[in-house]
Parts: C-alpha cells; structure tokens; sequence
C-alpha cells in the first residue's frame, strides 16, 4: 500500500520525464528558445517552429478567459449570496453536470451551433469576414466548459467567507450588493484568482472540443474571426503520420512537455495560494 | 437621498447582470443538450445500435455505432477497474495509515491534485510513450492503460474526501474490539463510505468513456468489435470525431448517434450518483 501511494507523486515526474526523454532527439539539433519562438512550421524539411500554435493556445485561451470569468464569477456570487435555496440546489447539480459532458460532445455543439452564428451572423455585423472556424469559436465553447471550473472553486471559496462579516456589513448600512462587493469579493480574493487560474489551465489543455471549431490553421492570428491551430490540436491532429516523418514525434512530444510545464506552473500556482488562503482563513 | 438611489440602482443593476449570468450558464447546458438530442432523433435507428458500419466507418453509409458503443464500454470498464484497485488502496493507506499533519500524505494529495489538472491530451502523449516502451501496439489494452491513469486522480480524489469525514470513533471504536488496521479499513471504513465510493467511480467512469484526446493515440480505431485486449477498439468519442468530419449526410448521422448515445451514459452516470447519495446515505452511521 505505501508502495501504491507513493505512485501520483512518482507519476508526474515519469510524465515529464517520459516527454523530455521523447524530445530529446529534437532538443538536441535545436535550441528550446529557438523551436518555442520560430514561426516556421515544415516538417518535411525538418523545421518544427511551435511559436504559431503557441500564439493560437494563447488567443483562445484569452477569449475563453474574457468570456467566462465575468459570467462564471457573477454566477458564482447569484448562487452563494442572492439565490433562494431551491434555486441554488437546483442550479449546482446542473452546473456539475456541465463539467461531466465530454468535450467532444462540446465540439459538436459548437460545429452545430458556434461556427455558423459566428460565421454568418456574428462576421457580417462587425464588417468582417469569417469561415466561423476561428478564435472567438474556440473561446465561446471554451468559455462554457471552464465555466463549472470557476464557479464550482469560488463558491467554496465564497461559502467560507463568515457569516458575522457579512452581518456586520449589513448592519452598518451597507446595501447587499455593497457588502459582495467589500467584504466577500475581498475576503475570497485570493480564492478567486486560484479559481481563475485554475479555469485557465484547464482552458490551456483542452484539446477535442477547441480542434473541432477553431480551423487549425498553422499561421498566427491577427484578430478573433481568424483561424488559429492550438498546440493541443496539432498534437491531435499528427499523430497519424508523426511516425513516418523523422523528429515529427519529437517534436510532438516536445509539444506535450511545453504543454505539460505551463499547466504544471499554472496549477502549482493555483494550489499555493488555495493553501495560503485556508490557512489565513483559519 | 439622492446619493441612496444610486446605490439602489447599482444594486438593481448588478442583480440583473447575475441572474443574467446564471441564466447563460444554465441556458448553455439545455442548450447543448437540446442541440445534440434534436440532431440525433432522425439517427435514432434500432439500427444504428445493433449493427456495426458496413464498409468502413467513414465512407460507409450502411450499418450503425455498435463498434463504438461496446468498445467504449470494454475500454471505460476495464480502465476504471483498474483504477480502482491502484486508488482504493492509495485512499485507505492516506487516511489510515498516516498521520492527518504527515508530509508524504500532503505531499501525495498535493500530486493528486496536480494530476488532475493535467491535459487528457499529454495523458494520451504519455500513454503512448508507454505503449512503445512495453512493445504494444494501438490496442483496448493500451487504451484501458491510458485512461486508468487520467482516472486514477480523479477517483482517488473524490473517495478521499468522503473517507477523510469518517469520524474518529468509529475507527477508535473498531480498534477497541481488537480489529486491525487493515480489517478496519476493508470492513468498517469502506463500509461506511460505500456510497460515496461508488459515487467517485462512477464520475471517474464518466470521465473515462467521455475522453477522447487520451485513446486518440492509444486505443485505435476499428469498424469491429474487439475480441481480445491486444486488438484495436473504437470509442464513442473518437466515432463522433471522425465521422462528424466526413462529406456523407449518412455518416454524419452516426457521429450525431454518438453523440447522444454518451451524452445519455452521463446523464445516467450523474442522476445515478445523486440517487445513490440520497438512497444510501440514511444508513451510515454519524
């Protein structure tokens, strides 16, 4: 048993280990700094610059997070501070259920539904053009699957915040609106932002459901109804012929690893300040 | 007076962006589910469950998902079985055989944690390393490989959270009457927890049979059904994924059958574990 528990600690350093490995045979003909910032992208003649995927991640990831952190962060106060109790049992079993569809089922959605309203609708009212496969698709369907993320941590972070506090905000004059936004909002700051970052790195990640909507085409984006090709996606999309084009798969799993230590980061963060928060808390 | 009125607007005003909001939230998922049921219901052959595609699943317009239906739920049944057996363990030993301040026991829920925060895609990158290094090729094994791994975090951490609230005197209790640590863990904890256990395989389940970016590299794609663990299987998600892209109305169909078949199977899974919470709860003991 003490061997089986130790297994999630040794798990992730096999993973970074197991890429790093993987994408040695890569690393060793070109520089990190010069394969993350190159914007060449041929495998055929053996240049595997991942700066345009890395532009397009972040694009969709700034849409997704432009989107959802209002609406998930509005939510997530209706729910812990206005909501009457039916509403709010009934609400949460719905917000988990969201985090349970399978992102493909997301893609579909946005295939069905995003891509023309962007497309046809959304393009011509801003006077531009636009095939519908573009960034602000990725965000949207994006955007509504991190939503349970950000609302499920800061509705924990909100239920700890005491009770007392609010009361005496209250009886001081303060409108109910005035103490949210003084006493809870500030009180769960911290919180808040684990709960976004958080949402982020789960939006950096998501492979299936962005692919399906975004176009994937390798360039980089210069406004949100163009085309953008996720890091993810273009792991997804070449695993087929990574094994017949020399240092493909390195380059893939090169991708992986950048993919992998940025969400690492990001979640070392998150969870830091959710520790320190608690314990400020207590 | 004046300046209490705008306060009151304020007020007034952020309420209405919040139920705005929470109805955005709850609007997309009726939305999505709307969508997926309206587009499958012409697709929702006998047909379409019963047979496999005739004549390759991405040009062929005869035939149905079976393929994909049985494969995902070979492959969601084994992963999570074995995930079961590497998180059970892991869940009991973090909560009985250490101390609640002990470092090893943070330091494993901190990589819990971690874990599952990360990407089913590098899941499926590091799920093919190992398909490599142990000589597999893409096969239900290394699928089920695969997956049990991205489960593993998500069940070890929905078990530990329930078995963490047992309360100290009940273990106390079974201890007194000369029970070791282990017959205690395996007849009064789990017992106690059952529910909430099984609740956490059936999200972990969930999870399992809805990723797709994790078997994409691992599992294969095949019209059959397996018959062994070494041969190639299909899944719902990546039978959605391939056959959403193809230029037949036909085999569009099925990609939307998919669809709904697994949005069902959570559906199911998610009202499932709320029953059992419900039903099962009135007999632990507090």
């Amino acid at each position: 048993m003490l061997l089986l528990t130790a297994v999630p600690g040794v798990l992730v350093f096999l993973m970074l280990f197991g890429l790093l490995q993987r994408s040695r045979a890569i690393l060793a003909l070109k520089s990190f700094s010069h394969l993350l910032f190159s914007s060449s992208w041929h495998p055929l003649k053996g240049e595997f610059g991942l700066f345009p995927f890395l532009m397009g991640t972040l694009w969709v990831t700034l849409a997704a997070m432009v989107i959802a952190i209002p609406i998930s962060l509005l939510t997530a106060v209706y729910l812990s501070e206005y909501a009457p109790k039916f509403v709010r049992e009934l609400a949460k079993p719905m917000v988990d259920l969201l985090a349970g569809i399978p992102s493909v089922v997301y893609g579909v959605w946005g295939v069905l539904l995003v891509v023309p309203f962007v497309g046809k609708t959304l393009a011509p009212f801003f006077g531009t053009y636009s095939s519908g496969y573009c960034v602000l698709s990725g965000g949207v369907v994006l955007a509504i699957m991190i939503f349970p993320t950000i609302i499920h941590v800061s509705l924990e972070v909100f239920s700890s915040v005491p009770n007392a506090l609010r009361e005496t905000s209250l009886s001081l004059g303060a409108t109910q609106w005035e103490t949210v936004k003084h006493v809870v909002l500030r009180k769960g700051l911290q919180g808040i932002i684990a709960a976004i970052v958080l949402g982020l790195s789960r939006a950096f990640g998501e492979t299936m459901a962005v692919l399906m909507v975004v176009g994937n085409v390798p360039k980089l984006p210069h406004s949100v109804f163009d085309s953008a090709y996720p890091l993810p996606a273009l792991i997804a999309n070449n695993y087929g012929e990574m094994m017949s084009i020399p240092l493909y798969d390195s380059a893939l799993m090169l991708a992986a690893l950048v993919l992998l230590l940025v969400v690492l980061v990001f979640n070392l963060a998150a969870r830091f300040i959710l520790i320190k928060a608690e314990r400020k808390a207590e | 007076m004046k300046k209490l009125r705008r306060r009151k607007i304020e007020e007034r005003i952020f309420k209405l962006f919040m139920l705005g909001s929470t109805v955005v939230v709850i609007g997309s998922l009726l939305l999505i589910i709307g969508t997926v049921v309206i587009k499958s219901l012409p697709a929702m052959k006998l047909s379409m469950i019963t047979q496999t595609p005739k004549g390759g699943y991405y040009l062929g317009k005869e035939g149905g998902i079976l393929n994909a239906i049985v494969g995902s739920l070979y492959l969601a049944s084994g992963a999570t079985l074995l995930a079961v057996l590497l998180s059970l363990p892991i869940v009991l030993f973090l909560n009985i055989y250490t101390k609640k301040s002990s470092a090893f026991a943070t330091f494993t829920r901190f990589s819990l944690d971690v874990l599952w925060g990360i990407p089913s895609i590098v899941y499926g990158a590091f799920g093919f390393i190992i398909m490599v290094f142990l000589g597999l090729r893409t096969s239900l094994l290394a699928g089920i490989i695969t997956v049990a791994l991205l489960e593993i975090p998500i069940m070890s951490r929905a078990m530990d959270e329930v078995i963490r609230l047992v309360p100290e005197a009940l273990k106390d209790a079974s201890y007194s009457l000369g029970a070791t640590r282990l017959e205690t863990a395996l007849k009064v904890v789990v017992r106690q927890c059952l529910p909430g256990i099984v609740t956490a395989v059936l999200i972990a389940f969930g999870r399992g049979i809805g990723d797709a970016a994790s078997v994409l590299f691992t599992a294969g794609f095949t019209d059959n059904i397996p018959a062994s663990l070494l041969q190639p299987a299909a899944t719902l998600p990546l039978a959605i994924f391939f056959q959403l892209g193809t230029p037949y109305p036909e085999v569009q169909q099925r990609a939307y059958a998919s669809a709904a078949v697994l949005t069902l199977i959570i559906l199911v899974i998610s009202l499932g574990s709320r029953f059992l919470i419900r039903r099962f709860a009135k007999h632990m003991i507090k």
